[in-house]
């Protein structure tokens, strides 16, 4: 299954990544609308940074995928390999972030819910939007 | 604090309703003209330390900026420009000698857009490159002088040792340290991508591309950084760096600060101390020098590869391409003064030298009129900008030409020409890690394989309409050439008749 | 092959979808007592909040029985396990033969013995949908709620009630709040929490004798209420296995591939006795995830598989009045401890490994600390300082977050 892969040679900590998951989740046409009015929406991808190395972190889909098994509310499942957040179910109690070995699972703005890369596969964005937006292929989406 | 008289250059336009306070632009600019400030919850600008190098506009998400120039003018005059001004305040402040990267910027006269190209109309039809086949393959090095025949009545080629080029285009030398790894990886994979070469300038070879060594030329330079046994057999040919377009007469000084670990070993230096590489070789003071330098890099490499001999094109430059196309090499390679550097005297830069045009020409005619136009390659650069300026050098003599600024160009220069401070913003000229990763040898190799493609295209349709199949045929087909607006005199130096004639 | 499992809850759902994985077709029956469709428990107190509808409340979508072909036996209660059989006899009297079963019986509230208890007109556990749809129509706004017992089913109900405006009164016999899960540090700073938003806390008494309006405490104090809700613990419903013959101590014994002593009987979930890896000791961990898994891990061993489940360690996700707290491990070792308003973080260390903590607030991938007690990552490839600073895979060496993400390297 093609999954996102982070390269930390390349990336630079630009935060791109972040700033474009986050708009195009957000459900706003564009990053200027997404971001409106101090609007935070959160990013599914999250940068981690020191001072000579730099990468993103995001839901690896793995095979073992405890937070789907912990999910008290069942809000999360895997559906063709790709681990989806049903947001209307999730409760919010986090089990998942306790569970996630990765620290991939975020918790959204108002603290209420999680929110968690769904590799792009129910927004408008054809492939995921943090490669799109990686200006020096430190991210991509590939079978390996 | 005295008074700073220097104003900034430039403006950072920051468009509020488009900015997200990302600070993407605050976490590129290794400048640090942005910042956010959190009381105000906005992003700061400090336009002092702008160079316009554009990493800001490009990766900002929203397209929120702009850098336009400073638009405070200092009260006009058209002798005392606002930049002789600045610049005499600087050097009021600081003393000292005033530093530029990149080529001269002035407006001089460029040529290659004084002169227009031939096309076929009706008693000689143009060829479409696209159904026929159409060659711009190139070999540089001596020509056979004489042909012979063996008792069976074959020919018998001398064994000149020479370049094979897929297309007539090579990267021009820019050493590890003015530029960074990554960069330098790049030019080698797309130079072995491309079927041509690349050129390790001054600065020694990385261990990590001998691999290369098939598409590399390796410089040896007066400082000889680098030099050594395995250098020159790693390579596929040898260049002598006697000048350089940007800086004629000048040696070069690479800063202590930037002689870091890998770079103190490929260039075999000591870590922190400055790379100063003399003005002159101080073994050549005569062509009959230059020779024995030349004849010496041929036996330690076993007569296997060509020599190249580099100069700045400057104002007797045919004489002494007369005299290096005597001195054994096998190439000569002539930089116009639009040629790029990372750091030169500003001076020097803007005011020496002569255009790359005019001189090719001039060598062109003298080797031709002395008869040994054969004895020696030539390859031009110096601000060979688009695929119709190799169009034009070609049918004004040239072999092939060298680029570098437009390879620079291809892996994201901006022509900030800041390169001296070490900050490139597109980890270009710059040896810190932090900016060295932003550029992706992935991406940048194969930017520059698909110019030269694109060019290598442009080059065929050129020739195609001309009606002309080979490259071959080109060069030095001065017929295919007309001057515009030029003066007799200038027309006489390209030999070449004006439009119209 | 003939699946049973008893029970209907999160332990049974693993099984489910733990033989589905191997066996497509084998029949798989579930016996219940309670006649809803698979819901998840955690989610009493939300649903009582309003928090999450009658249609969410449910663990897995309406079609899972039809999807995962599953009979239900819903409403049944099974009376005893027939191993020599190899049935389970129901309370009606009917058989259920089967090849393997699985025994998901989870627990049951604990009530101890009170003075008075009979009198108390409205009194209540917290334990399953029953109780809280009993609670909800019975509970009006303003009502006095006295619960006894500070522990997470307590605490979820005050901040259910809450929502009611219910004047609530927290009684336990310890000193302390959510002591499972807190030291004593971090459960002053939740009391203090959960106080500003008006529940009060008895605390270090218990009652002495209950009225049918108040309590009267062994401290002296009268407490008046509306509603009694009893939360101060529960117990594994071991008595299908034990009387079967099975082994039993606090929980149904189960080896690692969560198989019972009895033949072809397995079992998952609250009732069993799990292996603690982070203190190397046998308790009941009654959480959700461990459920799923050990039911996971036992229908895919039904089905013929061979798997075990390793690795589990009492872990606890859980928030009170929008506070948060993320717990994992054991708390016996070395501590590194950072309070700082509500935001509270203790590691614990011992052996030159992470094996526990304790955030509360900022729980932010709190994940990557459960990892690393759960592999017993050795401390001594791990920067200590970001370790301590916030959980980040920068803290591993560049091999482990290269096997970790994956990324490419040359």
């Amino acid at each position: 299954m093609k999954k996102v892969y982070v390269n930390e040679d390349w990336c630079l900590g630009c935060h791109l990544c972040e700033y474009t998951c986050a708009a195009a989740n957000s459900g706003a046409p564009d990053m200027i609308k997404a971001f409106a009015g101090g609007k935070k929406p959160v990013s599914r991808i999250q940068i981690e940074e020191s001072s000579t190395v730099n990468f993103a972190v995001q839901c690896r889909h793995c095979e073992a995928h405890p937070c789907v098994k912990g999910c008290i509310a069942g809000a999360l499942s895997v559906q063709d390999g790709v681990i989806v957040c049903d947001e209307e179910k999730c409760v919010g109690c986090y089990t998942c972030v306790l569970s996630c070995p990765f620290g991939a699972i975020v918790i959204d703005e108002g603290g209420h819910k999680i929110r968690k890369c769904d590799l792009c596969t129910r927004n408008s964005q054809g492939e995921p939007a943090c490669v799109k937006a990686c200006p020096n292929n430190a991210i991509v989406f590939e079978e390996r | 604090m005295a008074i700073n008289y220097m104003n900034p250059l430039f403006e950072v336009v920051r468009d509020p309703d488009r900015c997200i306070k990302c600070r993407v632009c605050e976490r590129q600019c290794a400048n640090e003209v942005h910042h956010y400030d959190p009381d105000l919850d906005r992003m700061i600008s400090d336009e002092t330390t702008c160079v316009d190098c554009q990493r800001c506009v490009t990766l900002c998400p929203t397209r929120a900026l702009k850098i336009r120039p400073n638009e405070n003018q200092f009260r006009e005059n058209g002798n005392w420009s606002q930049q002789i001004m600045d610049e005499v305040y600087k050097q009021a402040g600081s003393g000292g000698v005033l530093l530029s990267a990149m080529g001269n910027p002035r407006e001089y006269p460029v040529y290659w857009d004084k002169i227009l190209l031939n096309a076929s109309q009706v008693t000689n039809p143009p060829i479409d490159p696209l159904r026929e086949p159409m060659e711009t393959k190139t070999f540089l090095g001596k020509k056979d002088q004489s042909i012979s025949y063996d008792e069976n009545g074959r020919p018998v080629f001398e064994k000149n040792p020479y370049l094979e080029l897929d297309v007539p285009i090579m990267f021009s030398a820019m050493s590890f340290g003015s530029i960074s790894k990554n960069a330098h990886e790049s030019l080698a994979r797309a130079a072995e991508e491309l079927g041509t070469y690349y050129n390790t300038g001054e600065g020694g070879l990385h261990k990590d591309f001998y691999k290369y060594g098939a598409n590399t030329i390796c410089q040896v330079a007066s400082g000889r950084f680098g030099v050594f046994k395995d250098y020159l057999d790693a390579g596929a040919a040898i260049e002598i760096k006697m000048g350089q377009g940007a800086k004629p007469g000048i040696g070069g000084h690479l800063p202590g600060m930037k002689i870091n670990e890998e770079i103190s070993k490929t260039r075999m230096i000591p870590k922190g101390t400055d790379a100063i590489s003399p003005a002159p070789h101080h073994d050549i003071y005569s062509i009959e020098d230059l020779r024995q330098l030349v004849l010496s890099l041929k036996e330690a490499t076993n007569w296997e590869k060509p020599v190249i001999v580099k100069i700045a094109a400057v104002h007797n430059v045919a004489a002494i391409a007369s005299g290096i196309a005597r001195s054994g090499a096998d190439i000569i390679a002539i930089d116009g003064y639009r040629g790029g550097t990372g750091a030169a005297p500003t001076r020097i830069r803007d005011n020496v030298g002569i255009p790359i045009e005019l001189a090719l020409a001039s060598v062109d005619q003298r080797l031709r009129d002395e008869g040994i136009r054969n004895n020696i390659s030539i390859v031009v650069g110096g601000s060979v900008r688009c695929s119709a300026d190799v169009v034009k050098a070609v049918a004004l003599g040239a072999d092939a030409v060298y680029i570098a600024t437009a390879a620079l160009l291809a892996m994201g220069c901006h022509l900030c020409r800041s390169c001296n401070t070490g900050k490139c913003n597109w980890g270009i000229a710059t040896q810190r890690a932090d900016l060295v990763k932003r550029l992706n040898p992935d991406i940048a190799y194969k930017r520059l394989v698909n110019l030269v493609h694109a060019w290598d295209h442009e080059i065929k349709e050129m020739m195609g309409g001309m009606g002309i199949n080979s490259l071959e045929s080109l060069r030095g087909n001065r017929l295919m050439l007309r001057g515009i607006g030029l003066t007799q005199k200038e027309l006489d130096i390209l030999g070449i008749m004006h439009a119209g004639e | 092959m003939n699946y049973v499992i008893i029970g209907n809850s999160a332990a049974a759902v693993g099984t489910i979808e733990g033989i589905r994985r191997i066996d497509k077709t084998g029949k798989i029956t579930v016996i219940s007592d309670e006649s809803y469709h698979t819901y998840s428990r955690p989610l009493i107190s939300y649903w009582l909040m309003g928090k999450v509808t009658d249609k969410n409340i449910y663990y897995r979508s309406p079609d899972f029985y039809e999807k995962n072909g599953v009979e239900t036996m819903l409403g049944c209660r099974a009376a005893k396990i027939d191993a020599a059989a190899k049935s389970v006899v129901l309370t009606d009297g009917r058989t259920v033969p089967y090849d393997k079963l699985m025994v998901a019986t989870g627990s049951k509230p604990f009530v101890p013995p009170m003075n008075g208890m009979d009198k108390v007109a409205s009194c209540y556990t917290f334990m399953n949908y029953d109780s809280v749809k009993a609670i909800r129509s019975e509970i009006k706004e303003g009502a006095k709620v006295l619960i006894i017992g500070a522990g997470l089913i307590g605490l979820k109900a005050a901040e259910a009630l809450n929502e009611y405006k219910a004047d609530i009164t927290v009684v336990d016999m310890a000193d302390r709040i959510l002591p499972s899960i807190l030291d004593a540090q971090a459960g002053a700073i939740m009391k203090k929490h959960i106080e500003s938003k008006g529940t009060k806390f008895i605390l270090g008494t218990s009652v002495d004798e209950f009225s049918e309006h108040s309590a009267k405490l062994k401290n002296g104090d009268t407490v008046d209420f509306d509603m009694v809700i009893v939360a101060v613990g529960v117990r594994p419903n071991t008595e299908l296995v034990s009387d079967a013959g099975g082994k039993v101590e606090r929980g149904i014994i189960c080896d690692l591939t969560q198989k019972t002593t009895l033949d072809s009987v397995y079992a998952a979930g609250d009732c069993t006795v799990s292996h603690d890896a982070s203190s190397d000791s046998d308790k009941i961990l009654a959480l959700l995830p461990n459920a799923y898994m050990q039911g996971e891990v036992a229908g895919r061993n039904m089905a013929g598989a061979e798997t075990m489940y390793l690795n589990a360690i009492p872990m606890n996700a859980i928030g009170f009045f929008g506070l948060h707290i993320i717990t994992a491990g054991s708390y016996d070792g070395e501590e590194y401890v950072e309070e700082n308003g509500n935001n509270y973080k203790k590691l614990v260390f011992r052996d030159g490994q992470l094996k526990g903590f304790i955030l509360m607030g900022d729980v932010k991938r709190a994940g990557i600390y459960t990892s690393m007690i759960k592999e017993r990552i050795d401390l001594g490839d791990v920067d200590i300082e970001m370790l301590k600073n916030h959980p980040q895979m920068m803290m591993f060496g560049k091999a482990r977050r290269e096997e970790k993400l994956g990324g490419i390297y040359r």
